[in-house]
This record gives C-alpha cells, structure tokens and sequence, in this order.
C-alpha cells in the first residue's frame, strides 16, 4: 500500500494520534501502563515487608549495601535520557526525521549505560556474597530492582527496532504512534525509577 | 457465520489455518466458546469425580491424593480455563456489534491472548499425564504448595502465568476497543449493560492480574530458583502470597460476574418487552462494585490473624458491596414487574438466576461477619455459597446467553424446548447439590476432605448432594446435544431474531459479515434497534457514512508462534529444579522464539487490507441474495 | 488507514505558530527536566546530611511524588487536551494509585509474621 508522503507544511499536529490505529495505540500504552503501575505497586509492597529480613545473623542489610554515588549517577543517566526522549518527541512535531533519530539513539545509550551501571551494582554484591537465593531480603531486592532492569531492557531493544526500521524512510503516519507508545513507555521505567531510588537506596541508607 | 458460504469451498485445511491465524473477533468468540466448553466439560467430570467418593461415607473409590489433584484442577480450571473464556467468548462476539465496530482496537493482540489462554490451560493439563495435578488447591498457599513433591503446583504456576497473560491482553484490548471504537452517537451513557460490564470487568482484570503474575512469580523462583519470598527461615513471609493471591482473587469473582450481570441486563429487558429500570443506577453499581472489590480481599483472611482492626475494617468494606449489588437486583426485578413476559429458555435462566444469586450474597454477608466467618471458615458453608454464586450466577448466564446469542454467533437456533428441559434438570440438580451444602457446614463438614465417617451425621446430605450433581450432568450433556441437534436447523437469515431486541447487535442481518456493519450506524439514542423499530425503520439501523471501502486486518501465525515459545519454554523452567542439563537452553530457546516473533511483528508493517465497494456488495449478495442487506 | 488521510498543507502562518509554539513548549519541558533534578538533588542531600530519619522519610517521599507527577503531566502529557480521551487515561492512571494505595497499606501494616 503506498504512504502518503508528507514535508513539514502538511505534517499534522497530532500526527501520532491521526489516524484510527494511533489513537488506539496511544490509548493502548496507556492502559496497559497502569497494569503495570499495580504490577510494580505488587513488588514495591513486597519489598517493604521483606526488607532485611533473612536468616539469623544474616549480615547484610540495606544500611550495610547499598551506595548511595552509584544510585545517583544511575538516578541522572536515567532522568537525563527522559529528557533526550522529550526532544526526539519535538522533532517529530516538527516533522524531523534526522532529529527523531539522534535523540532516541542519545536515549538509548543513556538507557545502555544506567543499565550497564545496573549489571555492575548487581555483579558486585553477588561477588560478595548478597546472592539472589541468600535471603528472603535479597530476593525481594533483586525481583523489585531487576523487573525494573528488565523494563529497561525491553524498552531499549523496542526503541532500537524502531531507530533501525526507521531510519532511512522518515516519518509518516504509521510509525509516529510507534515512536509516541515507545517513548510514553520510556518515560514510565523512570517514573517507576523515581520510587525505586526513593523507597530501596534512599530509604535503605536511612534503615 | 461469516465464513459459512466461503469455507463450504475450501480444504480442511485451508480451514485450519484460517483458525489458527485469524484476528476476527467472531471466530475468536466462536473459539473460547467452544474451548471453555472443553475445559468446563473437563472440570465438571473431575467434580462429578469428587461427588462419587462423597457419596457415602469411608469411600475409596479414588484415594486422598487424587482427591486433592481433582480438587485443585477443578477450581482452578473453572474459574481460568471454563468461565473466563465463556465470558470472553459472548465479549468478542457480541461486544464489537453491540457498539458499532467493524473489530476490536488490537485484533493482533486478541489473537494473542487467545492462544496464551489456550496453550497456558492445555500446559497445565498436561499434569496429569506427567507426574501428577497440582494438588494445593487453587488457591495453592505458600505454606502448602512450597512442600508439595513432584512438578504439581509447578505445572499451576507456569500454567497460569501463561494464561493469565493472555488474560490480561485481552483485558487491555477490551478496554481500549470499548473506549476508542464505539460509533458515532454510541456515547458512553448509551452503551449496553453488556458493555458496560466488559468495560468494568477488563478493567479488574487490567488491576487485579498483575498481583496474580507477581505472586506466581515468587512461587516460580521459590520453587525452582531457590528464591526466598514465602520460606520463613529465610526471611520469608508465607502471608504475602495469601495477600496477593486475594488481592487479584477478590476481585476476580467481580471479573467473573459482572459480566454475568450484564447479559442477564440484556436479556431481561428484551423478554420482559420493557426498557432497562434504572439504566444510570445500574451503570453506576458497576463501577461501584469494581471499585469496593479491590478494597476487600482480607475477608478471605479473617482467621489469619491480622488483628481485630483489619478484620473490622475488612468486614464493613464487604458489606458495603452489598448495596450496589442489592441496587441491581431490584433493577432487574423492577425491569420484569409490569412487563408482558415471554418465558424463553434465556429468560428462564434469567428468572433461575435472580432468587439464586440473592441467596449466595445472603451467605456471603453472613461470611462478611468476620466473628462469624471464624465459624464457617473453611467448612462446606463457603463450598455452597460460592457455588450458589458461581453456579447460579455465572453459568446461569452463560447457558442462558448460548440460547440467547446463538443465532448471532453461528445463525443458527438451539431448541427451546431442550432448552426447558435441560433448565430444569440443570436447576434442580445445582440446588440439590448445594443448598444441603451449608447444613453440611453448620454441622461442621470441612470442606476439602476426601472422605467422612458414618457416624458424624454426614451420610445423608452428602447422598443428596451426589444425586444432584449427577442431574447437572445430564443438563450440561443435554446442552450438549441441544448444541449438536442445532446444527440441523434450518439458517436464522434475519435481523432481530428474538422480535424485541432493543441493542445495536439485534439490528444486524444474519448471518454477520466479517465486516460487521457494511456501513457504521449512526446511534441515536438508548437501544438504538427499539428505537429505530419504533420509527418504522426496516432496516433497523440509520448510517453514518456512505458506502465505502472497508479497513480491515490481516491474519496472522505470530501470536500462534509467541504462545508456542513461551510453552516450550514452560517445560525447561519446569524441570530446572530437576538438575537436568537441558532446562536454561530449552528455557532460552522458547524465550527466543517468542522474543523473535515480536520482533518480527514490530518491524514488519501490517497496513490490513480494503475490502471494495464492488466486494462489499457481492458478499452482501451471496450472503443475502439479490439486492444485499435491504 | 494511511490510505483516506487527506493530506492538508498548513498556510504559512499556522505553520510558523506551530513550530514556534513547539518552541516554546520544548523550553517549558526543560525547566520541568531542571526542577526534576532540583528535587532529586533535594532528596539525596537530605539524605547524605543525615537529618533525623521521622523527618526525611516523609519528606523524600513528598519528593518522589512531586516528581512523578510532573513526569506525568509534563513528559508523558497528561495535560495535553488534545490528547485521544485523555479524560479516560487519567482516570484510570489514578484509579491504578487508588488501588494500590490499600496494598501498601495492608504490607507495611498486618503482614508482620
Ligand atoms: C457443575 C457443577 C459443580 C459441582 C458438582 C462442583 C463440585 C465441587 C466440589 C465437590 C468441590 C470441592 C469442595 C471441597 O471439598 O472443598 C468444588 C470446589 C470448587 N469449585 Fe466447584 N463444582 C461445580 C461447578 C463449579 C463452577 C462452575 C465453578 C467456577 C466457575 C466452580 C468453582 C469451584 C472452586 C473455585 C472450588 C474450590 C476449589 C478449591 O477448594 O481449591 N465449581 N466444587
Ligand atoms: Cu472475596
């Protein structure tokens, strides 16, 4: 079927939601986020009951683990790359397809480096002895902050579809709702990125 | 239906593939219909099981161990694998018509949850052939099912999961479809009841899933990856799956019966040939009861131990949900009062259920009282009232919307007088084998036993119960062949089968095109079908739109493909407690498979594809003869 | 759909207050990103100096929700009028928090074994 091909004067304003599919679309991402906010709520209100609980004489606790650097730089990269998602978002109101892509590519290497840090942080305690199967405290930790990684992960191989499938024939009406939905969906992983930072590291410091 | 003339010329298999890739919500309706009716029939024989060994006292006709496989299969497959299909079946089916849609908001996506439902459930029935049930009820509590030996409770936890996301997909496609797809003129004060409570009901389901996926989630890594969640020398908390698992199970007997609610909303109005009393009431409890159902879910842990505070608290927010649901009782009561009744098979159900339901509540707010409930806990009290609410809510629905909508899923006609008879057997056997149930209880019956002694005073009502559950299922065979017999009758070929429709879906002629609607009405008030026969339309329909080319989607393999990939990898996280060498590749590789199917999906573009003018009205012609739709 | 979409070019004018006014909302979406940091600097600064526990727990929650809000409002566009049923897509982001809230409740409260 042929697209229609648009230029900048007869791009619409609300091209993600102009046609049938996108209004569903956007509709869609965000229902199925508020699935996903009870989803996170489930875990978060598992994590508080089970926060340093363990065996008896179980040495680590949040007090004794956690750093609160690591989760800052983590805190930035991630909130900086919602920023760089707004800006891809810009570009396609203004109809800019070169724009769109640098910015969600920029996105998804701020995403890859927050998750690398993430890797880090969890291969660090394994490697001293704060392993997933060690108490009922690392298995909520870990669940909670690594069903999060793994929203990351999803969110990063999603963006990179679109950044590859994209590139090279511009925008039109059928793919802004993807970059719309994928970019709600970015935004989301951090809003859940503020309450993890909040409740687990901040939180965890004060004990 | 829509398929009928054009699948006459085709293969089997052809045919095959047509359903193995279709997105068209008919036939997907068509599907959990007939796929629910396996599993309910599947369910209904472990049950029958059950009330063989209760028959009489010291039975060994199937030993303890069995008893609790058939127990934990039985619930759980009713409540996931039976009664939540059926429902979705009348959903997809009637829902689009009822507001006007060609199909739903993500067809894709509606596929999907199908297959997930139907892989999910045949995954955990394969239990039985690879080691044993699950056997931990279905609640399947921590402290029980942590301990269960064999890969049981593991089949439950990989097998719902599975499912459940199915589940949850379709909730969100309902929900979006019914937000964004309604036609012009259908606003949200105009929709059917049936509507109204698909909405509500998916939307539980968007709410209340996910704690179900959470929970089964720390069951799978406690049991098969050494987690800690539930095990308390380590930390763990066996309380947290109670609660999560009541989180989502509270309000799944909402997800369950408000759409059960809404088909009796339908049917009652056509057969009592009176509009709906109280419409915005009604909307209103429904939004109500969703609401309160997620404030209550500690009513199934009054003897927990959560302290008097969170019982009182707990017990007040339960009663509450009373009142909207007492509100819609006297609705349809109210709705039947002064209308000129015609007793139909549907309208039987309807009347069955209304005094049935009302007894189910009644012991429910009885349960509500939590000093009470420390009493009838856990004894054969709560069997028989969430089978007088079960039973005589949902499946008197479903039953009764088979009749009601037959002649729109498959324009054909199931038998109304079977269909009397087959009430009536139906109707007596469920309230011989329940209603002695709560005596049962009172006189300190547990429920979950495999067998009594002779002398506890037992014997009796456990006989009587027996001999009912027999009558149901010789109703539940005679629909079944009232279903076989149907194939034989001659085609409905007409709009508003029943003569007093009053919803959009009545104003369709049979059978429905696979594009629904050839143009989209105009709705232009409540009942849009009563009120353009009233104006004297023939057509029972004004349009909005002239006629044009239609947009419709394409089938698909994928989600066929995606549901595959999660059920191989089911079995590697099955048997990795095992030790074995092949579970993380085999783990790996069904995660691959899915991984790469939706990638495949996202990168490929699906445009669907226009159905002509001229292709419109051939098929209006082959459908309808010469001249089309007039 | 792509197939019925009538292509409308824009006059000149509209364009240009389209694109400014694009601007001027990209400028807007940076002071909120700056705020954002503001307040998470807040949170682990209260934090790091070590205030008595009763006091900041409550506050960097006040924070957090803050923040998610304008993440809300500002990023993912929950203030956008234009936005398809935007009025519905509130309603449920808050009925989700509304129902979570009695979860949290019930965790931190009677699940003490
Ligand atoms: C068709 C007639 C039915 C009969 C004869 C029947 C019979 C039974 C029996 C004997 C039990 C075991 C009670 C115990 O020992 O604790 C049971 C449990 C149960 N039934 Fe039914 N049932 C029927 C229909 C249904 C339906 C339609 C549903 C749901 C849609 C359902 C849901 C359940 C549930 C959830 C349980 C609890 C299972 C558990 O304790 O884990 N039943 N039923
Ligand atoms: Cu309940």
């Amino acid at each position: 079927m042929e697209e229609t091909k648009f230029t900048p004067q007869t791009w619409p304003n609300h091209a993600e939601q102009a046609t049938a599919e996108g209004k569903n679309k956007f509709v869609g991402i965000w229902i199925f986020i508020c699935s996903d906010i009870v989803l996170f709520a489930s875990v978060f209100a598992t994590y508080l009951s089970l926060r340093n609980k363990g065996p008896a004489g179980m040495e680590f606790t949040t007090q004794s683990l956690f750093e609160l650097p690591l989760a800052f730089v983590m805190t930035m990269l991630l909130l900086t790359s919602s920023l760089t998602s707004v800006y891809a978002m810009y570009h396609m109101k203004n109809y800019n397809i070169k724009g769109v892509i640098t910015w969600m590519a920029i996105t998804v290497l701020l995403g890859l480096g927050f998750l690398g840090l993430e890797i880090y942080e969890f291969y660090h305690y394994v490697h001293i002895g704060f392993g997933y199967t060690q108490s009922a405290f690392s298995s909520a930790f870990f669940t909670l902050v690594g069903t999060h990684g793994l929203h990351v992960i999803i969110g990063l191989v999603w963006i990179t579809c679109l950044i590859v499938r994209n590139a090279k024939r511009g925008l039109n009406l059928y793919n802004a709702p993807k970059f719309y939905a994928a970019s709600i969906y970015w935004h989301f992983i951090d809003v859940v990125w503020v309450f993890i930072f909040t409740v687990v590291y901040l939180m965890g410091v004060l004990g | 239906m829509s398929s009928v003339a054009v699948s006459k010329k085709k293969g089997f298999g052809a045919v095959l593939w047509d359903y193995l890739t279709t997105v068209d919500h008919k036939k997907l309706g068509v599907m959990y219909l007939f796929a629910g009716v396996l599993f309910f029939a599947i369910a209904g024989f472990e049950a029958l099981l059950m009330r063989i060994q209760l028959m009489v006292p010291n039975n060994d006709f199937i030993s303890a161990g069995l008893f609790n496989e058939l127990l934990t299969m039985h619930g759980t497959t009713m409540l996931f694998l039976a009664a939540t299909p059926l429902l979705f079946g009348f959903m997809n089916a009637i829902v689009p018509l009822q507001i006007g849609a060609r199909d739903v908001a993500f067809p894709f996506l509606n596929s999907l949850g199908f297959w997930l439902f139907f892989l999910g459930a045949i995954f955990m029935h394969l239990s039985f052939f690879m080691g044993g049930a699950p056997d931990a009820g279905w609640t399947s509590y921590a402290s029980l099912s942590l301990y269960s030996p064999g890969h049981g409770i593991d089949f439950y936890v990989l097998g719902l999961q599975i499912s459940g996301a199915g589940t949850l997909i379709s909730g969100i496609n309902f929900i979006v479809t019914i937000i964004t797809m309604r036609a012009p003129g259908m606003t949200f004060m105009r929709m059917p009841l049936f509507t109204w409570t698909t909405l509500i009901s998916s939307s539980l389901i968007l709410f209340a899933f996910p704690p179900l996926t959470v929970g089964l989630f720390f069951m799978l890594v406690d049991r098969m990856f050494g987690a800690n969640f539930f095990d308390h020398t380590m930390g763990g908390n066996t309380i947290i799956w109670e609660h999560l698992f009541w989180i989502f199970g509270h309000p799944e007997v909402y997800i369950l019966v408000l759409p059960a609610f809404g088909l009796f909303s339908e049917i009652i109005p056509v057969f009592a040939r009176k509009r709906l009393f109280g419409y915005s009431s009604m909307v209103f409890a429904t939004i109500l009861i969703g609401f309160l159902g997620f404030m209550v879910w500690a009513h199934h842990m009054f003897t927990v131990g959560m302290g008097p505070t969170a019982n009182a608290i707990f017990a007040i927010a339960t009663m509450a949900i009373a009142v909207p649901t007492g509100m819609k009782v006297f609705n349809w009561i109210l709705t039947i009062w002064g209308g000129s009744i015609k007793v139909t098979v549907p309208m039987l159900y309807a009347l069955g259920f209304i005094p049935s339901f009302v007894a189910g509540g009644v012991t429910g707010v009885m349960m509500a009282t939590a000093p009470l409930d420390y009493q009838l806990h856990d004894s054969y009290f709560i069997v028989a009232h969430f089978h007088y609410v079960i039973v005589g809510g949902i499946v008197t629905a479903i039953f009764g919307s088979m009749h009601y909508y037959w002649p729109i899923m498959f324009n054909r006609t199931l038998s109304e007088k079977l269909g009397v008879l087959t009430f009536w057997v139906f109707f007596i056997g469920f309230h011989l084998t329940f209603f002695l149930q709560h005596f049962l209880g009172l006189m300190g019956m547990p429920r979950r036993v495999f067998t009594f002694q002779a002398d506890q005073g037992w014997d009796l009502f456990n006989y009587i119960s027996s001999i009912g559950a027999i009558m149901m299922a010789v109703g539940v065979v005679l629909l079944v062949i009232n279903v076989l017999l149907s194939i034989k009758t001659p085609p409905v070929n007409r709009r508003d089968y029943w003569g007093d429709g009053r919803s959009l879906e009545w104003s369709i002629q049979l059978p429905v095109p696979f594009y629904n609607f050839k143009q989209t009405p105009l709705v232009r008030g409540f009942d849009p079908c009563w009120l353009e026969k009233q104006e004297g339309n023939k057509e029972m329909m004004t349009y909005a739109e002239p006629l044009g080319d239609i947009h419709m989607p394409n089938n698909s393999i994928l989600p066929l493909i995606m549901s595959i990939g999660l059920f191989i990898a089911a079995f590697g996280a099955l048997y990795h407690p095992d030790g074995v060498s092949w579970s993380v590749p085999v783990i790996v590789i069904g995660l691959g498979i899915t991984v790469l199917a939706m990638i495949t999906r996202s990168v490929k573009d699906d445009h669907g594809f226009h159905v002509h003018v001229e292709e419109v009205i051939a098929t209006e012609e082959r459908l309808y003869g010469k001249g089309g739709n007039k | 759909m792509g197939h019925h979409t009538e292509v409308q070019a824009k006059t000149k004018a509209q364009y240009e207050y389209d694109r400014h006014h694009n601007a001027v909302h990209m400028k807007k979406q940076v002071v909120n990103f700056a705020i954002m940091i503001f307040l998470t600097f807040l949170a682990f600064a209260v934090v790091v100096a070590d205030f008595s526990p009763y006091l900041i727990k409550p506050f960097i929650l006040l924070l957090a929700g803050i923040q998610v809000v304008l993440q809300l409002y500002s990023f993912m566009h929950m203030d956008d009028k234009n936005g398809h049923h935007i009025g519905v897509i509130s309603t449920y982001v808050w009925s989700g928090a509304m129902i979570i809230f009695p979860v949290f409740l019930a965790f931190v409260t009677v699940v003490w074994w």
